[in-house]
């Protein structure tokens, strides 16, 4: 019985055996290996690492089994490991211009340098249950064999240039180098402090929640702050991370990510010198609907900056910032679970004082 | 208690280099009494707002010698309290008591116990919102200045309101007080019951906001004010009723409802003063 008797430490101990039992399922069914899930759920994996801040797709993988294919709760377990670990600096800005692409497009532009690459994509699919994939079909399909296209795709690439760096030469956008924060800021070691500066909002956006990013874009575009965006690009692929050891002082690779970027081409400012104005979004793995909600929201938190009038909550810092993390909301929401017995009772006195104050000698305790 | 050490993880979970800058937040606290101080808060392997703001300073001032209580609605046992108490048992090897007396680290949410504290003893607030204006400014940035200007006429404005509509004022729990006459503050959602305990108390208190990253303490022997007005002057809740198991009519009741024709009972919030009447009683 869940009440403040004794028993809670065994009804605990108890409910955490079944929550095992639980998760494990049938047990005639074979059990899910990590391989399966970075594989077949890899979607998942990319998500929980970017919101997890951890990239290791391996320890992301075994956060989703453990947590019952309940992302939130794996970003959760994820972020708790995290904390942990010890931070032996930064890496050098990392070169999506150098991305070995895997897939790349533009809606600006019709075709572009390098051109467009379609990848593995949902749009364009048709949202129709794919009864092979059941298991009810004997024998599944044939394996996906690659054309050569596709052993193309795997060659070696030219650098890349992207899109935006195409306008900006032509000076008709603005350069993303100014104002470059020297050290960035890390909301993992320092509380967000207000205003945040832009390196400290995008950590915090890349760390934010999918889902409330995407309904704070998507509030920008029905008019709750207007930005008019175009995707100048979106690519996904991967790229070498840089260090440079404190005993070595040059950079050396110490591994390779997969990161989706997405840049917006934005309402533009100034008048004789007019030009276009940018949002930027960032995740691991593919991440291509938060990547752009990231980039609507990015561009819409710079509305002081821009001198933009505020006429939606995702214009305003403290509100985004403040909210967009669901480890926090979730743990705070669901708090709501734990006993409040002494908040109650003292709302249940001073209710009964009041209606006792108002109904005179009538007490309200004898019904 | 006589667990192992959590293998891959520093004593009481936190890396000292985080207790280090968890420390040095806590020590401006005390220098400002009230004064919310923010810090780098961790992400715990508790959710935010179980109690990682507790949690995060217990672990940063907790050692081998230390004895342990944890509270959760002035009892021991409720299910949050045994997490955390069990969380420290395991990452700390510290002992843990349920006596207050015998305690050197009490960390509590929503209650002080009633057996008052002694000097050396340390009692860690869990808060979920430390901002005591919160609710009638939104923004951090105006209440942040507000408190440098000690602006706070908008809380007496609160509080006057409260008298007008319902004739006193409507706030029974997380009732705001004023620290040695500088910072108005929030003493977490105690009943205000629990606000005159704060006042000159013997111990440190601590209050710790995990996901707000705050922190804040009042030092031994600091004066607590409870705000109110001249002819309103403040006052606790009372009970009819004594507890039905240890028969206090001085402690916080707790109203258990024991069958669907509205019956019910009230017992002691405070489990460990309950038990240790009922033993006095015993022992006559």
């Amino acid at each position: 019985m869940y009440v403040a008797v004794k028993g809670g430490e065994k009804a605990i101990a108890a409910a955490h055996r079944l929550l095992a039992r639980e998760r494990r399922g049938d047990t005639s069914v074979p059990e899910l290996t990590l391989e399966q899930i970075r594989a077949q759920l890899s979607l998942s994996v990319d998500r929980v690492m970017s919101e997890g801040s951890l990239y290791d797709p391996h320890l992301a993988a075994l956060a989703v089994k453990q947590a019952r294919g309940d992302l939130m709760e794996a970003i959760f377990l994820l972020r708790a490991y995290r904390t942990t670990l010890p931070r032996f600096g930064y890496c050098l800005p990392v070169d999506t211009s150098r991305m070995h692409i895997r897939r790349r497009i533009s809606a600006t532009f019709k075709d572009v340098p390098g051109g467009q690459v379609l990848g593995a994509t949902f749009d364009y699919t048709h949202r129709l249950l794919d009864w092979g994939l059941s298991g009810q079909e004997p024998e599944g399909r044939d394996a996906f064999v690659p054309e050569e296209s596709d052993a193309a795709a795997q060659a070696p690439q030219d650098a890349m240039p992207r899109v935006l760096d195409v306008l900006g030469r032509e000076g008709i956008i603005e350069s993303e180098t100014c104002g470059l924060d020297p050290e960035p800021a890390d909301l993992t070691r320092e509380p967000l402090s207000l205003p945040a500066g832009r390196s400290m909002r995008l950590q915090n956006l890349a760390r934010g929640d999918e889902g409330f990013l995407l309904a704070m874009g998507y509030s920008t575009q029905r008019g709750f702050g207007v930005t008019h965006p175009f995707v100048g690009e979106i690519r996904m692929g991967e790229v070498e991370v840089e260090f440079t050891p404190e005993e070595l002082g040059f950079p050396v690779t110490i591994g390779e990510v997969t990161l989706t970027e997405c840049e917006t081409v934005n309402q533009f400012i100034g008048s004789g010198d007019a030009r276009f104005t940018r949002g930027y979004g960032l995740t691991f793995g593919q991440g291509e609907r938060k990547a752009m909600s990231m980039a609507l929201v990015d561009r819409a938190l710079r509305a002081p900056e821009l001198g933009e009038e505020i006429k939606g909550s995702a214009q305003d810092g403290e509100f985004v910032l403040y909210h967009s993390d669901n480890v926090e909301a979730s743990g705070f929401v669901q708090h709501l679970k734990l006993p409040h017995y002494v908040d109650f009772q003292s709302e249940l006195a001073l209710l009964r004082g009041l209606r006792k104050d108002a109904a005179g000698k009538e007490d309200p305790h004898e019904r | 208690m006589n667990a192992e050490p959590m293998p891959g993880y520093n004593y009481a979970y936190l890396d000292e280099q985080t207790k280090g800058m968890i420390r040095r937040a806590i020590l401006k606290a005390v220098a400002i009494p009230g004064y919310q101080v923010p810090f780098g808060s961790r992400e715990m392997p508790l959710p935010y707002g179980w109690g990682t703001g507790g949690i995060q300073l217990t672990a940063s001032i907790i050692g081998p010698g230390d004895v342990l209580k944890v509270i959760d609605q002035g009892a021991d046992d409720t299910t949050n309290a045994v997490s955390i108490r069990s969380f420290f048992a395991k990452t700390a090897q510290v002992a843990t008591t349920t006596a207050t007396e015998d305690a050197t680290v009490i960390q509590t949410r929503h209650r002080i116990p009633e057996t008052p504290l002694k000097s050396g003893q340390i009692l860690v607030y869990q808060v979920p919102i430390p901002e005591p204006l919160r609710f009638m400014e939104p923004s951090e940035a105006e209440t942040r200045t507000m408190h440098a200007l000690e602006e706070y006429g908008v809380m007496h404005v609160k509080l006057y309101e409260d008298i007008a509509e319902h004739g006193r004022i409507a706030k029974s729990y997380d009732y705001p007080v004023k620290v040695q006459d500088r910072y108005i503050m929030c003493p977490s959602p105690i009943p205000k019951f629990d606000n005159p305990k704060m006042n000159h108390s013997p111990a440190l208190q601590l209050f710790g906001a995990g996901r707000e990253k705050r922190i804040y303490a009042i030092p031994p022997y600091t004066r607590v004010e409870s705000l109110d007005f001249e002819d309103h002057p403040f006052e606790i809740q009372s009970w009819d009723e004594a507890c039905a198991i240890c028969g206090s009519r001085q402690s916080f009741l707790d109203e258990i409802i024991i069958d669907d024709q509205g019956g019910r009972m009230f017992v002691c919030s405070d489990s460990d003063f309950c038990a240790r009447s009922v033993r006095k009683q015993e022992a006559k």
